[in-house]
């Protein structure tokens, strides 16, 4: 063990399944992926309360308006377990936000899509956080300790998300058909999308490699994209619904569905800045800023001159008492 | 602009009466009653706890991780600390 580097030693925990935590030596490159995964991750929640953030206060029943209201809550807790879990790595919550409102950082690219009908929050439910919880279940796994410990809560908490956009799905297809027409229509925009979330195919991922030595990852990109086509297909057929695919078919040998190409061409359009709602999205979040900094400010100045007052009557005390 | 900040808070929350409060995670506020509204806000949405603790980061003090060996190796070869270290004869049942 003594003469093993210092990097030779924490890849030997790596692999001995011995969790990293905050203060543990790390390499540099290590602490740089997790920080950029994390708070990649943690953005991803925050930009993604914006598009269901839309249908709130035109949800159909009350029923409907306190799911979606707990969901869009959800994700700011989501996005604050893991802001918490960047920060161990010494970063700075105001900085990591500084990059999202500069453009600096990426979130996921599924956000940039417009919310256009009320289906939209049962695709997204079903689909897209069905897509976030097949990537999210193996992070629970990660090598580092914080990130693993909030992926934790969020795989509890999203499974609701999941099962409430289902049953929207459900409701719409088994209604008028005006109303499975819609939810279609939903499905035909989401689709595409939702199975772009696992990022690029595994020749062109280019930090895939090296994250999964490090146990960051635990499968590829592919691997959880397949995964995810097979578990919905079935789901979709029960809805009466199709999923916009010419090319889906079983394939009995891999005991897998084969489906269609992805346009990558669009992938690296939105993830480039360029889809219908990126500008959008960020001047949401800049103005959010902007709107809420004097509240950040006044609130400090509030509680400087409270800790001020407190003290200065525990001085006085003592100076009586003596 | 990072000076003016909220401070980092750590919480920990008791999940029910009679077990211990548990580190849950940390967040940011301006001071200890705010930092223990929004804990109520992001830990504790689904009934998890009945108890909220706030500690501004700034004042827990942790041991050092290349300190381990040195802490806590020393305890391994202290098994006389352990009650199955003494033999007991199994006529004297339980003890």
């Amino acid at each position: 063990m003594a003469n093993l580097t210092k990097e030779e030693l924490f890849q030997a925990k790596i692999d001995a399944e011995i969790k990293i935590e905050p203060k543990d030596w790390m390499p540099e490159a290590y602490r740089k992926t997790l920080i950029r995964q994390i708070s990649q991750h943690a953005h991803s929640e925050i930009i993604g309360m914006l598009p269901e953030g839309n249908w709130i206060s035109r949800a159909p029943s009350l029923r409907r308006k306190v799911a979606l209201l707990a969901k869009v809550q959800d994700e700011a807790g989501h996005g604050l377990y893991l802001y918490s879990a960047a920060e161990t790595l010494g970063v700075d919550r105001a900085d990591l936000m500084n990059d999202l409102v500069t453009g600096k950082a990426k979130y996921s690219s599924i956000f940039n899509y417009p919310t256009l009908t009320w289906a939209d929050m049962g695709a997204i439910g079903w689909l897209v956080d069905g897509a976030a919880i097949m990537n999210q279940v193996p992070l629970c796994r990660c090598s580092y300790g914080p990130y693993a410990r909030a992926m934790v809560r969020v795989c509890k908490e999203e499974s609701f998300h999941q099962r409430q956009g289902y049953e929207i799905m459900m409701t719409l297809s088994n209604g008028t058909p005006e109303q499975k027409a819609m939810a279609q229509d939903a499905l035909n925009r989401w689709w595409w999308p939702s199975i772009m979330m696992f990022g690029p195919s595994d020749a062109d991922s280019s930090h895939s490699a090296q994250s999964m030595a490090w146990k960051i990852k635990r499968f590829s990109n592919d691997e959880l994209r397949q995964r995810f086509v097979d578990a919905t297909v079935s789901q979709a057929e029960y809805l009466g619904l199709t999923l916009p695919d010419k090319d889906l078919k079983w394939n009995e040998e891999r005991g897998s569905y084969d489906f269609g190409a992805i346009d990558w061409d669009e992938f690296w359009n939105v993830v480039k800045g360029n889809g219908p709602c990126n500008r959008q999205r960020i001047k949401a979040r800049q103005k959010a800023e902007e709107n809420g900094k004097w509240v950040k400010e006044a609130a400090m100045a509030y509680a400087e001159k409270r800790r001020k007052r407190q003290q200065k009557i525990k001085t006085q005390e003592a100076a009586k008492a003596a | 602009m990072s000076k003016k900040n909220w401070p980092l808070w750590e919480v920990f929350i008791r999940s029910k009466q009679g077990l211990s409060h548990k580190h849950a995670g940390s967040l940011h506020a301006a001071d200890e009653k705010m930092a223990i509204e929004n804990a109520r806000d992001v830990y504790t949405r689904r009934m998890e706890g009945v108890s909220i603790w706030v500690v501004e980061s700034k004042h827990i003090h942790a041991s050092n991780p290349l300190e381990q060996g040195e802490l806590f190796e020393p305890a391994n070869d202290k098994v006389y600390r352990h009650p199955t270290f003494y033999d007991i004869p199994d006529e004297i049942g339980h003890m």
